[in-house]
């Protein structure tokens, strides 16, 4: 039986601490919308999104009604689209992303992720063609999100393919400048992809997966935080031992929610992804936790070493309380996603390359970061090659989310809005890497992946 | 009707009511429940701080109305007497504390 305080502690865990299921993603696979005809594959498409995931919003209502727990987002995740529009000769693949745009719209998700190419040995036409289709992509559509992969710990690092995105990526900020180049917002450039994560931008459904699955993100920075007050000043390992125990109970919701989710539509359940997301409201950020931990900001010195601790305990905790553990699973540390790291960018605690040391120990990487317009290509590839060094190196995802914003210098500001929230433009690096990145060519895989 | 019979772990529902200390609040959430048929397996209440609070758990099995239909209708007499009440089915606690 129940006792009283158990009970209390997940109303209040989901009343005061912002405790949430962050999203229920559906993973589409659209392996059987090619065609040669770039107009029927769009129908196909659309056919196939609308029939799956059209009872999708729906269901995750319901559950967060008789649960009492919200569902932040409900989201799709699609067959990277370079695979599914290559049988196609269309010249560019925006009428792709205005079939998904559309789709997403008609079942009501507010994202959809799948936008995407694998390229991390090297790129073939339809590949090439999505990459260059991104910028016009992303400015003419709302809820398109799109993933590139530009390294894995088994290929090394594609530089070519890092040019060619970093380029995109200015593209895109320049053609949504008016909007604070919020299209960066919507990219996201990957080494070590997983197949299976839940969370936008970088959601796709990989080609292990099956023809529909349901993943869950679960969410809790704000549980978490008010855990470490709760137990005062107590040592290293009893506060691991804290957070271990908050990350499981945060898991359990995702794996009930996912497994709920799943029976309601009639699709097997995936993965929940166990990371501790923040939104830019007030208590539901990751910085907050270092800095109850007893940073006096975030980006003090500590800061890796804490966040190492808060990501191995979090991932310690999910991994008892799910068999099926995916995706992303760690800490992530947007910028402009965390009312923590705001302040601490803008008190000059938290710098770019404080940011990089401390993905080193989480998840995802240099994610939502707003630099200055005139960043050139070149620093931009060099910034994503250090990131995907550091994730092929240790057999890790680590991605990059830059926002080049349009006409903006250090010290400005970029607003989002909603979930993707606000972010001071933060400075790079004067020095240029132009020469190393334009060599081109790929970085070889690193001795340790060479395990058979 | 009864949506709950659909979900694993059978038709229990545990009922929470958080606010101020008033005469008539138990009254006024079991007759509700008895109107529509829910049978009360055990309820335990406390005072933390100075709030009442209430923890009601209950079978649905023979229940007139679901689940989220009886949220509807305790959240409406909860606003009236200016209290919190809510509904939630019972696999949530026993997910998040029990293996």
């Amino acid at each position: 039986m129940l006792t009283i305080e158990e009970i209390l502690e997940t109303i209040k865990m989901v009343q005061e601490e912002n405790l949430d299921i962050r999203t229920i993603t559906m993973g589409i696979s659209l392996r059987d919308c090619s065609d040669a005809d770039h107009r029927a594959a769009c129908r196909k498409i659309y056919d196939k999104i609308t029939r799956l995931a059209g009872p999708l919003v729906r269901a995750g209502e319901e559950i967060s009604r008789e649960y009492g727990l919200p569902i932040v987002n409900k989201r799709i995740s699609v067959t990277p689209i370079a695979l599914v529009a290559e049988a196609s000769s269309a010249a560019d693949y925006c009428c792709y992303a205005e079939t998904l745009d559309r789709a997403a719209e008609a079942v009501g998700v507010n994202f959809i992720g799948g936008f995407s190419a694998l390229v991390h040995k090297g790129f073939t036409g339809g590949d090439r063609k999505l990459i260059e289709s991104i910028p016009r992509a992303l400015s003419e559509t709302e809820r398109v999100c799109a993933s590139i992969n530009v390294a894995t710990s088994r290929a090394g690092i594609n530089m070519d393919a890092i040019l060619l995105t970093s380029a995109v990526i200015k593209k895109t900020a320049e053609l949504t400048a008016s909007r604070d180049s919020i299209g960066c917002a919507k990219l996201v450039v990957f080494a070590n992809v997983p197949e299976d994560n839940p969370f936008m931008a970088g959601a796709f459904h990989g080609i292990g997966e099956p023809d529909c699955v349901i993943n869950t993100g679960v969410s809790g920075p704000g549980v978490v935080r008010s855990a470490i007050i709760r137990v005062g000043d107590a040592d290293l390992g009893e506060l691991s031992e804290t957070i271990k125990k908050m990350a499981f109970k945060i898991t359990r919701m995702g794996e009930l929610v996912g497994r709920a989710a799943a029976k309601k539509l009639g699709v097997p359940f995936g993965i929940v992804d166990v990371s501790l997301a923040p939104t830019p409201a007030v208590g539901d950020s990751v910085a907050e936790i270092l800095q109850e931990m007893g940073l006096e900001r975030c980006g003090a010195p500590g800061s890796t070493a804490a966040l190492a601790l808060l990501n191995d305990a979090v991932k310690k905790g999910g991994a008892m309380a799910s068999s099926y553990v995916g995706g992303l699973s760690g800490a992530f540390i947007p910028v402009s996603e965390d009312a923590g790291m705001i302040a601490a960018v803008d008190d000059g605690a938290l710098t770019i390359e404080k940011l990089e040391a401390m993905t080193a120990v989480c998840s995802v990487g240099l994610d939502m970061i707003a630099i200055p317009g005139d960043t050139p290509v070149e620093t931009i590839a060099a910034i994503i090659a250090d990131e995907a060094a550091i994730g092929v190196f240790n057999h890790k995802t680590t991605a990059v989310r830059l926002i080049p914003a349009a006409g903006k210098k250090v010290g400005d500001r970029v607003e989002f809005g909603g979930l993707l929230g606000r972010a001071p433009v933060m400075a790079v690096s004067r020095f240029s890497a132009a020469a190393f990145v334009n060599r081109g060519g790929r970085i070889p895989a690193p001795i340790h992946s060479l395990r058979n | 009707m009864n949506r709950l019979k659909n979900l694993e772990g059978g038709n229990r529902v545990v009922i929470t009511v958080i606010g101020p200390d008033r005469v008539g609040i138990i009254a006024a959430v079991t007759a509700i429940l008895a109107e529509q048929s829910v049978n009360i397996l055990d309820i335990s209440q406390t005072i933390m701080q100075e709030f009442f609070v209430m923890v009601l758990v209950a079978d649905m099995a023979g229940a007139k109305v679901d689940l989220v239909t009886l949220k509807d209708l305790l959240a409406q007499k909860g606003e009236d007497l200016k209290l919190r009440i809510d509904t939630q089915h019972e696999d949530i606690f026993n997910f998040m504390h029990r293996i």
